[in-house]
């Protein structure tokens, strides 16, 4: 739990349990089988889509927005509402399609993404219910949710502000000074996750460009450093719940995981950075999906 | 004729990575500096010949922009290549400060310009670029039109010795008729001569705008087609001779209708005291409406039959 005291409910700290209890972890992963498809979806339907960099931190947002924000529709106008801001703006299909699972829009709406006139953009934007800020170029999020973080510090109030980086992503020179920034501030109530998933657009991170070690350079810089199986919702769930790592700085959470993950052709192929299946591999994508889905069901049934 | 009739080219993108390839070959100082963009700067194979060519910062683009003015001034010729939208704004400091007011001969390339990324939405559209290098003292802008002029701007720009904003689009174009072949950056290039409207147009537009005087002619309307290829320094006489020869002036570009080639010629006309009817066609200041390029293009009425209604409304 939040220092062990707390639950947000209306962006609100509140004296009861988290959000947490409200799920079981089979009912989580089987939402997040269902995002995956839906994300294939409207990719599909929209012929365009970040697909591999979507799949991979889809367990992410799952654990976020079910589990840990508590943001809802209603409460969403609610000023120190626990707030997520994207920064990997391009895996905006996965957030959309759990955003819509939120109850902030209609599914279908998903329908007209990257259509002409439409208002879901291939990047998260405020046009759309529940989208926090207008991201898409990479290097914004964490000097955005630094600055969300200080507000809350100055008005004391209790949200966490948490954001979503790729690994590609920190080279931008801007994440360092947001992190320099952060631990000055000494802004416990700051996470960062990073979507380790080791690939970016040209291939490996560590032959484009390296970024690391990336857990010893946010220490030298005050922060406290996790790491955690990204595609494992428990491992998300206690990670999450144990928040702050410790007291007084932010927190960066290194969440390993698999770029394309739960459609076998896509894992670990930078290929699929963005890309859209063809019939067949999209049939592929969900008979893999689904089968899965009977796994999950028919393993909790035996245990 | 029609615009079918005249052969399809390449995308410019691709005729600047192949005549970057082309020149690298020969010169061992040429450089393409990239920000996890070889992919979208179709520099893959370049990668592959000239390993030791290639410098990779990541996705970084101010220091993308930083290292290139660097190794520009210990010698390297350098082209750095990223999405236009980015290299234009992210890196703009490092463009005023370290490229344009140092000196540094270095070529910016922006890829995928103006709103070549259609619903990818705003973030990604670069309709601000040719605004923002304008107001730079010390970078030339330069916007070629076809595969022609593609080629000839990246062999001027590997020889200049001040810093050049190359900017191109991603989608395959026509190669245009033009009366003189001739390419020399900072003068205009004549596509087609007509007395009626001109339009002067840069980049992909230019195709549009050929489109549109072809409609025109079928009406018995001589238009004139103008590939202001070089929006800075911007071809003044050119303009000026176009608003004595012809009887309105239509500006044609895929950016914002501020700041770019549309106001860099109304501000010499009426300077020059010469008020022709005249219209800027581009991106209107508001939110830009989400689809593919086309249909963005479309919407906006920068189109063969969107310039051939604002040619008809003019006149
Ligand atoms: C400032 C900026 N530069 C470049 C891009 C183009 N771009 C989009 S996604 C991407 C690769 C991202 O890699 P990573 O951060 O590892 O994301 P993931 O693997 O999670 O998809 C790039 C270069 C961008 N969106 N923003
Ligand atoms: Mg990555």
């Amino acid at each position: 739990m939040y220092r062990g005291e707390t639950i947000l409910s209306g962006g609100i700290r509140k004296e009861n349990s988290l959000a947490m209890s409200q799920y079981t972890d089979l009912e989580l992963q089987l939402k997040s089988v269902k995002y995956r498809k839906a994300l294939l979806k409207y990719i599909k339907l929209a012929n365009a889509g970040h697909t591999g960099g979507d799949l991979s931190c889809t367990d992410i947002l799952n654990v976020l927005y079910n589990d840990v924000l508590g943001v809802t529709p209603e409460n969403f106008a609610i000023r120190h509402r626990n707030r997520f801001v994207q920064s990997k703006g391009h895996s905006v299909e996965a957030l959309y399609v759990v955003l819509a699972d939120k109850g902030f829009f209609p599914e279908s709406d998903l329908e007209t993404m990257c259509q002409y006139q439409s208002k879901y953009v291939g990047h998260p934007t405020r046009k759309v219910k529940g989208i926090e800020f207008n991201t898409g170029a990479l290097g914004h999020g964490l000097s955005i949710a630094a600055g969300i973080a200080l507000a809350a510090k100055m008005d004391k109030t209790e949200n966490y502000v948490f954001t979503l980086l790729g690994d590609g992503e920190l080279a931008e020179g801007s994440n360092y000074e947001a992190a320099m920034m952060a631990a000055h501030y000494k802004l416990d109530n700051l996470v960062a996750i990073l979507d380790h998933n080791t690939l970016q657009i040209t291939g490996r991170n560590r032959e484009v460009c390296s970024p690391y070690p990336i857990d010893e350079k946010f220490k030298a810089f005050g922060w406290e450093v996790v790491s955690v199986d990204g595609n494992s919702i428990p491992e998300l769930r206690k990670v999450f719940h144990e928040l702050p790592a410790e007291k007084s700085k932010p927190t960066l959470i290194i969440a390993n995981t698999v770029k394309g993950k739960g459609v076998s052709y896509m894992e670990d192929e930078k290929k699929w950075h963005h890309g859209v299946p063809s019939d067949e591999q999209y049939k592929q994508a969900m008979d893999e999906l689904d089968a899965l889905e009977k796994k999950l069901v028919k393993h909790s049934i035996v245990n | 004729m029609t615009i079918k009739t005249l052969t399809m080219g390449k995308a410019n993108l691709e005729v600047f990575a192949a005549t970057l390839m082309e020149l690298a070959d020969k010169d061992s100082n040429i450089l393409a500096a990239t920000s996890d963009s070889r992919g979208s700067g179709k520099l893959g194979p370049f990668g592959e010949k000239f390993p030791e060519q290639i410098v990779e910062v990541g996705i970084a683009e101010q220091n993308l922009v930083g290292v290139s003015a660097g190794l520009a001034s210990a010698g390297k010729n350098v082209f750095a290549v990223s999405p236009a939208c980015f290299l234009s704004a992210r890196a703009l400091e490092q463009v005023k400060n370290d490229v344009a007011y140092s000196n540094q001969p270095v070529t910016l390339v922006g890829i995928s310009a103006g709103v070549s990324y259609g619903a990818l939405g705003t973030t990604h559209h670069s309709t601000h670029d040719v605004a923002v290098f304008r107001a730079i003292h010390n970078i030339q802008v330069v916007v070629p039109a076809d595969n022609y002029e593609a080629r000839e701007a990246v062999i001027a720009a590997s020889k200049s010795k001040v810093p050049i904003f190359l900017k191109f689009g991603k989608k395959p174009m026509p190669n245009l008729p033009r009366l003189e072949n001739t390419f020399e950056i900072g003068k205009a290039s004549t596509i087609c001569e007509g007395g009626d409207v001109a339009f002067i147009a840069c980049g992909e537009t230019v195709a549009l705008a050929y489109e549109a005087a072809l409609l025109l002619e079928k009406e018995g309307i001589q238009a004139e087609v103008i590939s202001m290829h070089t929006v800075s320094p911007l071809d003044s006489e050119k303009v000026v001779e176009t608003a004595k020869k012809c009887r309105a002036i239509i500006t044609v570009e895929e950016h914002s209708v501020n700041g770019g080639l549309g106001e860099a010629c109304a501000s010499i006309l009426m300077q020059e005291k010469l008020y022709v009817p005249f219209k800027i066609v581009g991106i209107p200041d508001e939110d830009t409406v989400t689809g593919s390029q086309t249909e963005i293009l479309n919407h906006y009425g920068i189109s063969g039959d969107g310039l051939y209604r604002t040619a008809k409304g003019l006149l």
